[in-house]
């Protein structure tokens, strides 16, 4: 494995105005797109399909064999979305990187939209990030000037408009199709596949939605080339990637690092547990991927490493607690975050987050008692696998996850609960009213 | 099921795959839903969300099964109402699959757990698909202890439609539907996750705090009641039927609508001899699932208060209508009606909607019992110009021979010719919808202003002034080559509404247009009876079974058929319901017989009573008081539709037979009353009952084999059209929802129609001094209507007006279609002539 520390995408993130045009041209920006444009469409969807990039926004889909589904004539006018919807529970990637390198992702995004014949791009940002979404403007109004977007770029005959678009406040809106809903001005509602964005998208045009960070790595692609960017990371998961750790260490951050490597090796890079309290569970990809516990501290975080360790690579985005956590209540508080988040179109995520939120709040306010914890896992098991999209999924990652490795912690506050009603006389007779209500 | 083993071997047919569900083998056609198929070989799967006619959405994830394709099993359970068959297929339905059975069950369950309580209370228990599904698929028990979500209920999201949020599943049929059917969406899903929920614009501000309102569009929608059919609970309700029964206290028997010349099968529940309510039925060539909310709604005149249901004789002392025996009421009838057939005449108005049955024994009555053509069924706006048109192209086609449903689904293009299908035949306006949005073809209206139905049928409008659509039709070559040319393509189609009899021309126009482009021609008549009346030969030109009042072989044959001597048809022209009318006021018609008419729906309404009150003797065929009972001499009651069998002819010249519902009522269908009125006059007709009456008609028809005759028509005259100062043009026609008689008391129902306005360009408001939203007029010398102005896109120096609502155009005006009439601002609001 080489070097944790190779800075690629976060290379220019250190330096004095890191986002501005002058800095980035400097620092070797705008070589890629030169060269780029002297290719054919053809060449550079086989680069990154030979480089093997993997989609950076949760799911790991080949961004070569993605870009491979778009029509290669243009009969209709293609469109190129960039997924800044960053909405994962404990992401924190794609926000830095447009703060401290828009241009690196403007860049990607003129090679991406001319190796898919698109003409049209674009970037929906979080809406809550205002802050980002003035620098990336920014940045795009500068990349204006200078000739890198609009027509005839650099010469080439090719023609790209960018257009920044506020998100909708709503996690669902990162999902790809419920994106390009939201994107079309309708309340995101993930859609209907097939037909794949690629053959019926925006406005039921050709289209790819790629995550940031994706789009981001191609100029380094592109300069740097298939075998040096297999270099870096495994077989499989090849190239660097910026892994956001949160929580009780002690320099939260983002952290590069090739593909692959482990929470012992990030921990290192973060300075280690928070004032030495020892970890109990951190999830590898978001809440939406199953936690993993002290045990999985050697697990090669790449796609394979995670999912065969029984979890999912998802956003990289380390959330690392402490001993002093409770995992039923970090698991009730995720519940909360998906049953405010689902959109509410399927059923299984929509009342199942609803009921599993209200078990866990009742568990944690010690009125659980034991069969909920079957109840739990069964409610679960209905909702994994029968929801529409992949956010019911993730919503149960934590419980189940939780459940399968803190047992006995969901087990103690049912105890409690019991013991401490038994001592009450009207224990009983509140909870058949509780039950005689519903 | 057995496989053979010969059937193993079977070629699996063009365009079709083979796969295999719970074990068993079945060849499908490429494309079909998972659901479908195991749904024909007799596999239900349970679901909520899947429509047959919307399109898929995948959202209740009720009909999960196990799905393996090319030998791979897919990794989660498929919606099967989303998944379409492929060759090779293995499907596991919840019969052979624990998997794909716990799925059902858990998503049950989680249905279930917000869902109230309601069912004994509930509109749709007992006919519930949730809690039939719940008990076939469902837990025994509920896991579920704790909170409920809860919402105040119910909301009116229309004056006809209520919504309980709670019992709400979130299957988004009812929004789809409005979306994708209607083309209304007023109504949408609104808010995310557990606090989803069905709302309007009006609705969504309700969320925050139920004291601030808000001025947005309600539910409106002529369609809203199929919202209520396809709602899998009982989450939409219709203010007219809530709370009324209970779905297993009804006896339901299929109907047929007799509301409009669409020929909606329907489902009519009634509990001790009432009606309770109505439903759309299923007939995929005609209204598919669907029906119009007039058709659903509006049945109750059958029972209002006032409905006569004695005889009622005017009396000679006091000249009140008294309450008399039949035998008196048929005695003084038939000394009344021989004396005026001995004397100057009787003239028939029969009305529009009769079923062919009834029209045809009016039309034999007529002939036979009161020596005459002149009957004639059109109670409205007509012309000679019209009746040729329809003798030439329309008479005896049938969907075989003709345009049907099924054409206007495949026309590439489709032309609308002073006809407004939402307004005037909502089922046809649906097929076009259908016809634009998932085949892309053309619609082109021919009007005033661009109206919602050329919005919602992706249609193009040819604007013009009203009157002038015939010029518009002969400058089509010439300036419409695009149109042209659409309408040379093979399927092409146009459709021409009863305005048409209100411009001279323009039937012609059609005529010719057609026979230039290869389209074809249809005519979609408003009313139910008006196509069946036409071939059973109420109309003065038109004995039964289309035969020519000059066509004196026919005659001869039709009169050994009737058994009548050589020569006792009338062979004198007959006149038109207009000419009827003229000629009873100048004295030149003893006595008049008048069916279901409604004098504001005549050209001349004024004229009419007039006639009315000259003629020497009116008999009233009706069901309940009108202008004409008042000025008749006997009143006869008959039998509404639900109380009588027999038949309609659709547009399409479909027949859409019907029997009883309500039986043992007593009331006669106007055949059977004719057929005694004429026994007492010493005549048989042999229309007892409706079946001898279509038997008899069906001889009729063997004799000749009614047939259009497609000779060219002739333009009508026309005076010279100019415009006086201060006058414009006048643009009126009916709406779907009005103040028209079987509409009455259905308060909820009246609340969903259009709000009555005045349309005119910004232009011509400007001249006019007119504002918009303030009271404008129009006026004739005969009097003056007023309503609020709408500014809308439309040729200059014309004005719109809906034609009965609230009040008729032609009472108010004396004018129709294409007149020119006075406009003015209004000061006041009470000068309503
Ligand atoms: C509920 C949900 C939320 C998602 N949110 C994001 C997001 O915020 N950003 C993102 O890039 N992808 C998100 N995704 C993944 C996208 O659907 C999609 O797979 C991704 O944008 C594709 O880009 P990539 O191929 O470059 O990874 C989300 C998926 C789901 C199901
Ligand atoms: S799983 Fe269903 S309810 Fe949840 S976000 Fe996806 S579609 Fe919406
Ligand atoms: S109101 Fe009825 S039809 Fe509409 S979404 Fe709810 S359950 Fe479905
Ligand atoms: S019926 Fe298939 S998902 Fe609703």
């Amino acid at each position: 494995m080489s070097d944790p520390i190779t800075p690629v995408l976060t290379k220019r993130w250190l330096s004095p105005n890191s986002w501005r045009l002058s800095t980035y041209e400097q620092l070797e920006g705008y070589t890629a797109v030169r060269k780029a444009l002297r290719g054919t469409p053809e060449q550079l969807v086989s680069l990154i399909k030979e480089a093997g990039l993997r989609g950076r926004g949760g799911a790991g889909f080949p961004a070569g064999v993605k870009w491979g589904f778009m029509p290669k004539d243009e009969e209709k006018p293609h469109y190129l979305v960039i997924n800044a919807d960053e909405g994962e529970p404990g992401t924190c990637k794609d926000i830095p990187l447009m703060m401290a390198d828009p241009h690196s992702l403007i860049e990607g995004c003129i090679i991406s939209a001319y190796a898919m014949r698109a003409h049209r791009c674009f970037i929906y940002v979080r809406g809550e990030v205002l802050h980002c979404m003035r620098r990336l403007s920014a940045a795009v109004s500068e990349a204006y000037e200078a000739g890198y977007l609009g027509s005839d770029i650099l010469g080439s005959g090719f023609d790209l408009d960018i257009t920044v678009h506020a998100g909708a406040g709503a996690y669902i809106c990162g999902e790809e199709t419920a994106l390009l809903d939201s994107l079309e001005g309708r309340r995101g509602e993930p859609r209907l596949k097939p037909p794949f964005p690629a053959a019926s998208g925006l406005y039921a045009q050709p289209t790819t939605v790629n995550n940031v960070e994706t789009i981001a790595t191609v100029p380094f692609i592109v300069n740097g080339g298939v075998d040096w960017f297999r270099a870096m990371g495994t077989e499989k998961s090849p190239g660097p990637k910026i892994y956001s750790i949160s929580g009780h260490v002690e320099h939260p951050g983002q952290y590069e690092a090739p593909l692959g490597t482990t929470l012992r090796e990030l921990l290192d890079l973060a300075g280690g547990m928070k004032d030495g309290i020892p970890l109990k569970f951190w999830t590898p990809g978001g809440s939406s991927t199953p936690l993993f516990t002290a045990e999985h501290l050697d697990v090669p975080l790449d796609f394979e490493g995670a999912a065969e360790a029984g979890s999912m690579l998802g956003t990289t985005a380390l959330m690392i607690f402490n001993e002093t956590v409770s995992v039923p209540w970090a698991v009730m508080k995720w519940t909360q975050f998906y049953r405010h988040e689902s959109c509410g179109k399927c059923t299984p995520c929509r009342e199942g987050t609803y009921w599993l939120a209200q078990i866990l709040e009742r568990m944690v306010d010690g009125r659980g008692t034991e069969e909920d914890i079957e109840t739990l896992l069964d409610v679960c098991d209905n909702v994994l696998g029968r929801s529409f999209c992949a956010l019911g999924d993730g919503a149960v990652s934590p419980i189940t996850s939780g459940i399968q490795y803190f047992r006995s912690e969901f087990l103690e506050l049912c105890r409690q609960n019991a013991t401490s009603s038994a001592a009450s006389s009207g224990g009983d007779a509140q909870s058949a009213l509780v039950g005689a209500q519903s | 099921m057995t496989i053979a083993p010969e059937e193993q071997q079977t070629q699996v047919p063009e365009g079709h795959v083979k796969l295999t569900i719970d074990g068993q083998e079945v060849i499908a056609p490429e494309g079909e839903l998972v659901i479908r198929t195991a749904e024909r070989i007799g596999t239900v799967i349970p679901r909520f969300c899947d429509h047959p006619l919307l399109d898929p959405a995948g959202a209740c994830r009720q009909c999960l099964v196990e799905v393996e394709v090319n030998g791979r099993a897919m990794p989660k359970p498929q919606a099967s109402c989303t998944i379409a068959v492929a060759d090779g297929m293995v499907v596991q339905t919840q019969k052979s699959s624990e998997v794909a059975n716990k799925a059902q069950e858990g998503v049950m369950e989680l249905l279930l757990i917000n869902h109230p309580l309601d069912c004994p209370i509930c509109d749709k228990g007992g006919e519930c698909p949730l809690q039939n599904q719940a008990m076939a698929h469902g837990r025994a028990t509920s896991r579920f202890v704790d909170t409920k979500r809860t919402f105040p209920k119910p909301l009116s999201i229309s004056s006809q439609v209520l919504l309980d949020r709670e019992r709400c599943v979130q299957c988004q049929r009812c929004t789809r539907f409005s979306e994708q059917i209607a083309g209304d969406p007023f109504i949408e899903m609104l808010e995310r996750g557990p606090s989803q929920q069905v709302g309007t614009a009006e609705t969504s501000d309700i969320v925050d705090s139920a004291s601030h309102t808000s001025a947005g569009e309600p539910f409106q929608s002529y369609f809203s009641g199929n919202t209520i059919q396809i709602c899998p609970v009982g989450a939409l309700t219709s203010a007219e039927y809530r709370f009324r029964s209970r779905p297993f206290d009804l006896v339901s028997a299929p109907s047929v609508c007799e509301h409009c010349a669409a020929g909606c099968a329907q489902r009519t529940d009634f509990r001790r001899g009432k009606v309770m309510r109505r439903l759309a039925g299923e007939d995929p060539e005609v209204n598919e699932e669907w029906d119009c909310d007039k058709g659903r709604f509006a049945f109750r005149y059958a029972a209002a208060r006032d409905r006569i249901r004695k005889p009622l004789v005017r009396d000679s002392g006091d000249g009140v209508l008294r309450e008399a025996s039949w035998t008196e009421a048929l005695r003084v009838t038939s000394e009344a009606l021989l004396g005026a057939r001995a004397g100057a005449g009787v003239g028939v108005l029969s009305g529009g909607r009769l079923t062919v049955e009834d029209a045809y024994a009016y039309a034999k009555f007529a002939r036979v019992a009161l020596g005459t053509n002149d009957i004639d069924f059109r109670a409205r706006a007509h012309s000679d110009e019209e009746l040729e048109f329809l003798t030439g192209r329309v008479l005896g086609t049938s969907p075989g021979s003709a345009v049907s449903y099924a054409d206007i689904e495949k026309a590439p293009a489709v032309l609308c010719v002073a006809f407004e299908p939402e307004e005037e035949s909502p089922i046809v306006f649906l097929r076009l919808r259908k016809s634009a949005r998932d085949r892309g073809t053309r619609v082109f209206h021919i009007g005033q202003w661009a109206t919602p139905a050329v919005r919602k049928t992706f249609g193009e409008l040819l604007t013009c002034a009203p009157g002038a659509e015939a010029a518009v039709l002969d400058g089509i070559a010439e300036h419409a080559s695009d149109l042209d040319e659409a309408l040379r393509t093979d399927g092409a189609l146009v459709l021409v509404g009863e305005r048409a009899a209100e411009v001279p021309g323009l039937f012609a126009a059609v005529d010719s247009l057609v026979r230039r482009t290869g389209a074809r021609a249809a005519w979609v008549p408003r009313r139910a009876g008006e196509r069946g009346s036409l071939d059973a030969g109420a109309a003065p030109t038109l004995l039964p079974g289309g035969i020519r009042y000059d066509d004196e072989r026919a005659r001869n044959e039709l009169e050994s058929l009737w058994g009548l001597e050589g020569g006792a048809l009338p062979a004198r022209r007959g006149r038109d319901t207009a000419g009827m009318l003229a000629a009873a006021a100048r004295g030149e018609l003893d006595a008049l017989v008048v069916g279901g008419v409604d004098p504001d729906d005549l050209p001349d309404p004024e004229g009419a009573l007039r006639a009315l009150r000259a003629a020497g003797f009116v008999l009233s065929i009706e069901m309940r008081p009108s202008p004409v009972t008042e000025l008749a001499d006997v009143v006869l009651p008959i039998a509404p539709a639900d109380e009588k069998s027999g038949s309609y002819l659709n547009w399409e010249g479909r027949s859409r037979g019907f029997e009883v519902t309500l039986a043992g009522t007593g009331a006669l269908p106007d055949c059977r009353l004719l057929d005694t009125l004429a026994v007492e006059m010493d005549v048989d007709l042999f229309t007892q009952t409706p079946a001898a009456a279509a038997a008899d008609l069906a001889k009729v028809c063997e004799l000749r084999g009614s047939t259009a005759t497609g000779q060219p028509v002739e333009a009508g005259s026309s005076a010279r059209r100019e415009l006086g100062t201060g006058q414009v043009w006048l643009a009126t026609w009916r709406e779907l929802i009005d103040n028209a008689s079987l509409q009455v008391d259905e308060p909820y129902l009246a609340g969903t129609a259009r709000r009555a306005v005045l349309r005119l360009s910004p232009a011509t408001a400007q001249r006019f001094g007119i504002e918009r939203g303030k009271p404008a007029s129009v006026h004739t010398e005969l009097g003056t209507l007023t309503l609020p102005a709408e500014l809308t896109d439309m040729p200059d120096d014309v004005v719109w007006v809906p034609a009965r609502s609230p009040v008729s155009v032609r009472s108010a005006l004396g004018a129709g279609h294409g007149a020119a009439v006075g406009l003015a601002a209004a000061s006041t609001e009470g000068d309503r002539g």
